[in-house]
């Protein structure tokens, strides 16, 4: 068939676009440090983009991640912090960290998911409490100010962030892993496939002996595991975090799913979407700071718009088909 | 026949025309230019196989979907001579505001409104400022509604707590609120027992007796037989012919809907054993046995007995409301029993436990559930995908291995005889009866030993009806077992091999061979007649 699936070659189509509005609003845009800097930004959005993906899926949604990023950047400072007097190699630190924040996120995931299916609570709820929750753990523990890492680890946990391979940061290596493996999961395994099946319809599924309220479970934890990966290679960058830390993320999530073709009401999701979703979120930013057209101050609001626009798009795509 | 449309003289003068009309979705066209017409103080029945285009042709009528051709004519309230309402002007709003009401085969009801909220819909009455409302009012004429249908149900009754019964009767209620002229029922026997589709006939003929023009759509023959003045019949969306409801026998309405003989309707199942079946011997081990379960809000606290073998064919028959899928849901551990220990569920005589249908599935069974679309297929995935849903793990060494799905799929589609305009549509798209080939095809997709169908088919076309119990009786005849949970006397009696008949919840007798007859299972199921099931010799 000639004719363009616009629900699938949309937001490619989009990006495209957009990058090409970008080489003609500034020449630095098209730069090799420009390109790597969007990129790495996108990276951390993306990552958490890609647990949203399987949790939107299945028919939930997740508004905790950007507190629950917040909160896990928190813990791992004050746990590395800590352990500089006990421990002396500074790798042995970051790894325990590390185990840390995805022990925390898994958990944090799985708190939301029993939530949502055992106590039976909705899941906007469910999250928009642990939101709460967790952002107001962080400005606790760092009492109302910033927690910063130790100068001495710091210094070697940027490299996490700053480390090069093959030219490319490492933060834009461990979206591309996450990616795929999210793909991998949610289009070649049977617990995608469940994915799919419960957001559907949850009915069929449990009648076709799935295990429905595992399958959700399941899509919170591994949303809690993305945001502590976001999370880990987050905090080489600045070395703090404070109340302000992951602010709006998960609305930048949620958004680049669903700029991504992904169904808000669940039963179709789209991995590859979301991540050009999220590269269209970073490159309107990009391009808005490199030109005094449009004041940077306004990315929030083109962002909004070009959500709406998408998903009207879409909709009327999918009326079509 | 003859090949040309065989029409009955109108009558004049109609309240609804409709002439050559045309339905088409993008560039396939399903209705081929039908005539119809309706009476006042008529019921018409549209007659027709799944697929045929009988709810499409009424989607028309009530302005559901526009017409692609065609006239209609309606009669103003005022006048005997019909206006003509064009295509574009002729939406479901304008349809009601004109009086004509479609009643949905699933209800339109806002769920968490009251009963009386829900009649006055999108009508309300208001009060002089014309802002807000007058509930006594609604109330009060929803309750006189409510009497006019000899209908005791409280106007102010949550929706959402009422009954199946209930909750069409709101609907019909709704449809007087609205003073309608035309009425359409699609299918509203199906989900009604017995004495609730009696007092629905009723209600009909008062409606009738007021001038009130019903076209009336139902598969069952007998209530078309009684309800109805004129019939017209289509067929693959082209007009069969209009009839006098009394120049045509029941025969003669399933043989212009197929438009061929039916080869005959039950297949001859080959007996595990002389009828009545095989005697329970000692050596003799059923493919299911089940002791001992007890369902939650059942009286029985004995619990239920039952047993399967392998090619019986046993039937569950009972009134609707029975507990019969009730019964089966809890032992496939899909819905929660009672804690109970004298439970005892047996697979060729191995102890199992079945606490979710994974277990069961584990343990070769499957289940076929009645509600088609609500628990049966994902309406809005591809038909593949639906197919593999249960058996999706056999495909699966990690990462789903889609060549064997894909082979496996057509090879169902073969067999099970599903027919699609092509593969990519998805399960919303199949015709009712393709839909329940589908899911047969999905829940034998796991090569269970025992395989439990409910109401295979419910609302589906005669033709399929009698695909589908030929593919029944060759897999008892391949040594399956099967139980079928059936509200269709005339199929219990076709297919089963014993009929365990169950009454408020409890299995109220079994019986075999000559005992298996209309009457003596009306017995058992009104509670006529009660005997404790002893088929399995455990009072010995």
């Amino acid at each position: 068939m000639s004719k363009i699936d616009f629900k699938t070659a949309g937001p490619f189509i989009a990006l495209v676009a957009i990058f090409i509005i970008g080489i003609f609003v500034n020449e630095a845009f098209l730069s090799a440090g420009n390109l790597s800097n969007i990129l790495a930004r996108s990276s951390f959005i993306g990552i958490v983009a890609v647990g949203a993906t399987f949790v939107i899926t299945t028919g939930g949604i997740d508004l905790s991640v950007g507190s629950m990023a917040a909160f896990i950047s928190g813990c791992m400072i004050l746990l590395m912090n800590a352990l500089m007097s006990s421990i002396d190699s500074m790798s042995v630190i970051i790894l325990l960290a590390i185990l840390a924040s995805a022990a925390i996120g898994a958990l944090a995931g799985l708190i939301n998911g029993l939530l949502t299916t055992k106590a039976k609570i909705e899941a906007f709820i469910v999250t928009l409490g642990t939101m709460g929750i967790y952002r107001s753990l962080v400005t606790y523990m760092a009492d109302g100010g910033t927690l910063s890492l130790n100068f001495t680890i710091g210094d070697v946990y940027s490299e996490v962030y700053y480390g090069t391979l093959l030219g490319l940061p490492y933060p834009i290596w461990v979206f591309l892993v996450v990616a795929v493996v999210g793909y991998v999961l949610l289009n070649m395994t049977v617990f995608g496939r469940h994915c799919f099946a419960v957001g559907s319809n949850e009915s069929v599924a449990h009648y076709s002996a799935i295990n429905v309220d595992r399958v959700k479970t399941a899509s919170y934890v591994l949303q809690g595991l993305c945001v502590s990966i976001a999370t880990i290679i987050y905090v080489p960058r600045l070395g703090s975090a404070s109340g302000q830390t992951g602010i709006l993320w998960e609305l930048e999530a949620i958004a680049a799913v669903i700029i991504g073709g992904t169904l808000l009401k669940g039963g179709y999701g789209r991995v590859w979407g979301t991540v050009v979703g999220a590269l269209i979120l970073t490159l309107i930013g990009n391009i808005l700071n490199l030109t005094d057209a449009v004041s940077n101050y306004l990315n929030g609001a083109v962002q909004g718009m070009i959500v709406i626009i998408a998903v009207y798009l879409q909709r009327g795509a999918w009326r079509r088909s | 026949m003859s090949a040309a449309a065989a029409l009955e003289p109108s009558i004049s003068p109609p309240l609804l025309q409709v002439a050559a009309l045309r339905k088409a979705f993008g560039e396939i066209e399903v209705l081929h230019g039908i005539d119809f017409e309706l009476a006042p103080g008529e019921v018409h029945a549209i007659l027709g196989e799944n697929g045929a285009g009988k709810s499409t042709l009424v989607k028309c009528l009530a302005g559901f979907e526009p017409r692609s051709g065609g006239d209609l004519h309606l009669a103003p309230p005022d006048s005997v001579i019909p206006q003509a309402h064009s295509a574009q002007a002729w939406t479901h709003g304008a349809a009601e505001r004109a009086g004509v009401v479609l009643i949905h085969q699933e209800f339109n009801l806002a769920e968490q409104l009251s009963v009386a909220d829900n009649i006055f819909l999108g009508s309300e009455i208001r009060g002089p400022s014309n802002f807000f409302l007058k509930k006594g009012e609604m109330r009060s004429r929803s309750a006189d509604y409510l009497a006019q249908l000899r209908c005791g149900i409280d106007p102010d009754t949550l929706v959402a707590e009422l009954s199946v019964a209930d909750k069409q009767m709101v609907e019909i209620a709704k449809t007087l609120a609205k003073k309608a002229r035309v009425l359409i029922l699609d299918e509203p026997t199906a989900v009604l027992t017995q004495n609730e589709s009696a007092a629905l006939f009723e209600l009909i003929d008062t409606l009738r007796a007021r001038g009130v023009g019903i076209i009336y759509i139902s598969h069952k023959l007998e209530e078309i037989e009684r309800l109805a003045d004129r019939i017209t019949i289509i067929r693959d969306g082209e007009l069969v012919g209009r009839y006098a409801a009394d120049k045509l026998s029941k025969d003669d309405m399933a043989r212009l809907m197929v438009g061929r003989e039916l080869d005959s309707l039950y297949p001859s199942i080959p007996k595990p054993g002389p009828k009545p079946g095989p005697a329970p011997s000692a050596e003799h081990v059923p493919a299911l046995a089940v002791s001992g379960l007890r369902v939650t809000g059942a009286t029985n606290f004995a619990g239920e007995e039952f047993s399967v073998s392998s090619g019986e064919v046993l039937a569950f028959a009972g009134l609707v409301g029975s507990g019969r899928t009730a019964l089966m849901e809890t032992l496939l551990g899909l819905r929660p029993g009672p804690v109970s220990t004298q439970s005892a569920v047996k697979v060729h005589g191995k102890v199992v436990r079945l606490s979710s249908l994974a277990d069961a599935r584990r343990a070769g069974i499957a289940y076929l559930t009645k509600d088609r679309k609500g628990s049966g297929l994902l309406l809005d995935k591809s038909l593949r995908d639906n197919f593999s849903l249960l058996a999706l793990d056999q495909f699966s060494r990690g990462v789903i291995d889609t060549r064997a799905e894909e082979a496996a799929f057509a090879e169902a589609v073969k067999k099970f005889d599903i027919r699609m305009r092509d593969t990519r549509v998805t399960a919303g798209k199949l015709s009712g009866g393709n839909q329940q080939k589908l899911l047969l095809a999905k829940v034998m997709a796991t090569t269970p030993d025992v395989l439990i169908v409910d109401e295979p088919t419910r609302g589906i076309d005669i033709g399929t009806k009698s695909q589908i119990y030929h593919f029944l009786a060759q897999l008892a005849a391949a040594g399956k077992a099967l139980i079928l949970i059936s509200s269709d006397m005339s199929e219990v009696i076709g297919m089963a091999h014993r009929v365990a008949v169950m009454h408020q919840g409890s299995i109220a007798g079994v019986l075999s061979g000559e005992e298996i007859n209309e009457i003596e299972i009306m017995r058992y199921a009104t509670g006529l007649k009660t005997a404790k099931p002893s088929s399995n010799g455990s009072e010995s």
